[in-house]
């Protein structure tokens, strides 16, 4: 080819919108809609906090609230699992950190589609609101638990089993509706509106996790779409996909002859992928969150992206690993055991290569560095308790009990809640061009990180001695008498640290925005980081990120430690001498 | 020697262009790119309702309908079997030909003919729907067939209620999709013609003919599975 390339994006003119309104609230401006998206995730997050502390104390202190029945019990873990996993972490890592990194690291001036991309969060805000509507509507929000399996979803006994379920399905159509508008951008940019010099293989890791993570959702949701409409045919045309004949409270129904595990199947085959869907971009985050706080190179940049790679492709064939107790044929179980284990390969690849970057490096403690550490622990210790819960023999004792919880809340949870604080505290001064308070920042994550295991460790032990989870009781009362007493006094602490870490999340908030006006100013570059992002003409970046010319990459985002002038590390965007 | 060269070329080029920059796909439009996308994602629905289907199948325990019996159309008394939807397949797959015809013409930016050419695409379209809406009217009246299972008189009563609910759900997410697209390829039509894509290439004109000839794919497997299994 004896033409050069031109980026795109330096032919076309941008869109500039002239209005108040046009700028800030309906905008195209991939860094506002990151900013919309991420508020909202928050909003309706802490709505999730606040339910798991309401279920906390319930548990600790049965009867303490007594107009905090069994069924609202049931509609709160439902509400909080749904919320966590798709309206807060999806959204979240991929609908914040996705629109305000791709661009800015690829070096684009904006995603491929800005207009789809600012319809993705309005959709994406629309089913935040059906989802919240659920509280108002008769019968309140569904009490199927998250996973909604039929046939109890949709018959009488669970709570919201009439319009409560209907908003549920119909919020997660509408979300997977957002999250494609999105995918669909988020995919496009990184492929092909890259700048001058952006080849794949020198692209963040964040940019690489948060790449596959969206192939993954564009391939799973379409799985959880089906088995929604599914369900809301048999709720209400009276269909039999899911509905085996049946029972209930003395009446046959007009059900018969339905499949339940088809459900099961259709759900869990977006559910895992759906794991990593959240954890990919995590780990994206941390490997770069760890490489610029310890001025070190990331160890193996290649096979990390295989591993995210490898991870993705494999996380599309475990999904009946959550099945087991659904009873399944040995062979069955004994593939989806392998697969299981075998995806503990790149991902211990990846934790290795966190560890030997680590190694000897110059590392700085700083408060996102803090978030990367307790995530690449806390991931650790949730991932090896999956390899307990991955093998079939070991997971039907386990499986319905506080060791589960334990499990998924260490490893899919607040791992990747943490990556989400070290994001946040790493980006927030290219965002706002202040910095966060690192008094307040360092109190927030010490109370987080030491809480998360005085929370979740002693749920493990809570699970070995066989506490049933999903139960509104399981205290010292009459019916639930045989637990020991030890169990209980566990579950007293459990709450009070819970309900103390919960409360001092506040203390996030508010260091949020006290340090839009009154955080010491930033910077360019306070971190000393390579990537693009940080090499942007005005902080924060201005409509179209650069000035008039896209930047030009000359090497891989990880040259830390090395000596360049005065610096120890090199830009992106700075040539290579020649050598001679 | 050719032939090799020709292969080498293929790896080392594709390989050159996965490890470039800027773009991966060269040449490719930003939209082209984003449609093959979506219809990858969009062939996940459609694979998991056909999953759905074979599975609700295979597992319920009364006896499915004999699809060369339900979708006879009888002609001056004779069943014939599978001639509506025989034709039904047949108008689709020419609105893909006059589909194919359009993107050549709209590469040659011959408006007009593209413009006519997708109008043709669009009514063919059209009639497949109106087809499709006769069948249904035909299964839901004249053989009692219900989402929910058979009317107490159908001649089907005993037969499998999944039959009409998993054949309303997938010919129906089908139709909706060939619904979409006529009035897709009707907008898209009526912009070439006004000119609002003269800056480009008009490759808008192969996107939406990507989005066509996927509903097109699709309808294939949806006959295979449905009429001939």
């Amino acid at each position: 080819m004896a033409t050069v390339e031109v980026p795109y994006q330096e032919t076309v003119p941008l869109h500039h919108p002239k209005t108040w309104l046009g700028k800030y609230v309906f905008s195209q401006d991939h860094k506002v809609i990151a900013i919309q998206y991420g508020v909202t995730a928050m909003a309706v997050g802490l709505v999730a906090l606040f339910l798991s502390e309401l279920m906390r104390i319930q548990l600790a202190f049965p009867g303490a609230m007594p107009w905090f029945t069994a069924d609202m019990y049931y509609q709160s873990i439902t509400m909080h699992g749904m919320i966590m996993v798709i309206y807060l972490l999806t959204a979240f890592l991929l609908g914040a950190f996705g629109n305000f990194c791709i661009p800015l690291m690829c070096g684009a001036r904006d995603m491929a589609f800005p207009f789809v991309n600012m319809l993705s969060y309005w959709v994406y805000l629309i089913s935040v609101i059906l989802l919240l509507l659920s509280y108002v509507v008769p019968g309140g929000p569904t009490g199927a638990g998250w996973t909604l399996y039929p046939p109890q979803t949709i018959t009488a006994g669970t709570p919201g089993d009439d319009w409560g379920i209907a908003m549920m399905l119909i919020s997660l159509a509408v979300f997977i509706a957002a999250f494609t508008m999105g995918g669909l951008n988020y995919i496009t940019t990184i492929l092909q509106a890259r700048t001058r010099g952006m080849t794949l293989m020198r692209m963040p890791l964040t940019v690489w996790g948060i790449f596959i993570a969206t192939f993954l959702g564009l391939i799973a949701f379409p799985a959880l779409f089906v088995s929604a409409v599914m369900m809301l045919l048999d709720k209400f045309l009276g269909t039999s996909f899911f509905m085996p004949a049946i029972v209930s409270l003395g009446k046959s129904l007009d059900y018969s002859g339905g499949q339940p595990l088809l459900f099961q199947h259709l759900f869990w085959f977006f559910g895992h992928p759906e794991v990593y869907i959240v954890a990919l971009p995590a780990f994206g985050v941390i490997s770069d969150l760890i490489s610029v706080h310890a001025r070190k190179n990331i160890f193996g940049y290649r096979m990390m992206v295989w591993a995210i790679v490898a991870i993705g492709i494999l996380s599309l064939v475990v999904w009946a690993h959550h099945m087991y107790v659904a009873g399944m044929h040995p062979y069955f179980g004994f593939f989806f055991a392998t697969t299981t284990l075998i995806i503990a390969v790149p991902t211990a690849l990846k934790v290795y290569n966190w560890l030997l970057t680590l190694w000897r490096a110059n590392i700085r403690l700083t408060v996102p560095m803090l978030w990367a550490l307790a995530f690449v622990l806390t991931f650790i210790v949730g991932g090896i308790t999956g390899l307990f819960l991955g093998n079939v023999i070991i997971d039907i004792p386990l499986s319905d009990t506080y060791f589960v919880v334990a499990h998924f809340h260490m490893v899919m949870g607040v791992s990747p809640i943490f990556a989400i604080f070290g994001g946040i505290y790493h980006w927030y001064p290219k965002l706002s061009g202040r910095m966060l308070n690192d008094k307040i920042g360092l109190l927030h994550f010490y109370i987080t990180f030491i809480g998360t295991y005085l929370i979740y460790f002693p749920m493990h032990y809570l699970g070995f001695i066989g506490t049933p989870r999903r139960y509104y009781e399981t205290g010292v009362t009459e019916v639930t008498g045989f637990y020991p007493q030890s169990a209980h006094d566990l579950n007293v602490f459990i709450t009070c640290v819970a309900l103390f870490v919960g409360v001092s999340q506040l203390l996030f908030v508010y260091n949020l925005i006290v340090s839009l006006k009154k955080g010491k100013k930033a910077g360019d570059n306070p971190w000393g980081a390579n990537s693009l992002e940080w090499r942007t003409p005005d902080t924060p970046p201005g409509h179209g990120n650069w000035g008039e010319r896209l930047p030009t990459v000359h090497r891989w985002a990880y040259d830390f430690g090395v000596s360049h002038g005065d610096q120890d590390h090199i830009p992106q965007d700075v040539p290579k001498q020649k050598s001679n | 020697m050719s032939e090799t060269l020709d292969k080498e070329n293929i790896l080392t080029g594709t390989a050159r262009d996965w490890s470039s920059d800027m773009t991966t796909f060269k040449g490719v439009p930003w939209g082209k790119a984003m449609m093959w996308i979506f219809l990858l994602s969009d062939t996940f629905i459609f694979t998991c309702f056909l999953t759905g289907y074979m599975v609700v199948r295979s597992t319920t325990t009364e006896p499915w309908p004999v699809p060369s019996e339900v979708f006879a159309l009888s002609v001056g008394g004779v069943a014939v079997p599978l001639l509506l939807i025989a034709i039904m397949t047949f108008v689709l797959i020419t609105s893909s030909g006059t589909m194919a015809m359009a993107v050549n013409a709209g590469y040659r930016r011959n408006k007009k003919l593209v413009f006519w050419l997708m109008a043709a695409t669009a009514l063919l379209g059209a009639t497949f729907v109106g087809m499709q809406v006769f069948e249904w009217s035909k299964l839901i009246l004249e053989e009692g067939i219900r989402p929910w299972g058979y009317t107490d008189d159908s001649h089907l009563l005993g037969n499998a209620p999944q039959f009409g609910a998993i054949f309303f759900m997938v010919t129906g997410f089908h139709g909706l999709h060939v619904s979409i697209g006529v009035a897709y390829l009707l907008i898209v039509a009526t912009k070439v013609l006004r000119g609002k894509y003269d800056h480009t290439n008009l490759e808008i004109v192969e996107i939406t003919g990507l989005y066509w000839h996927f509903v097109d794919l699709v309808w294939v497997f949806i006959f295979a599975f449905f009429y001939l299994w």
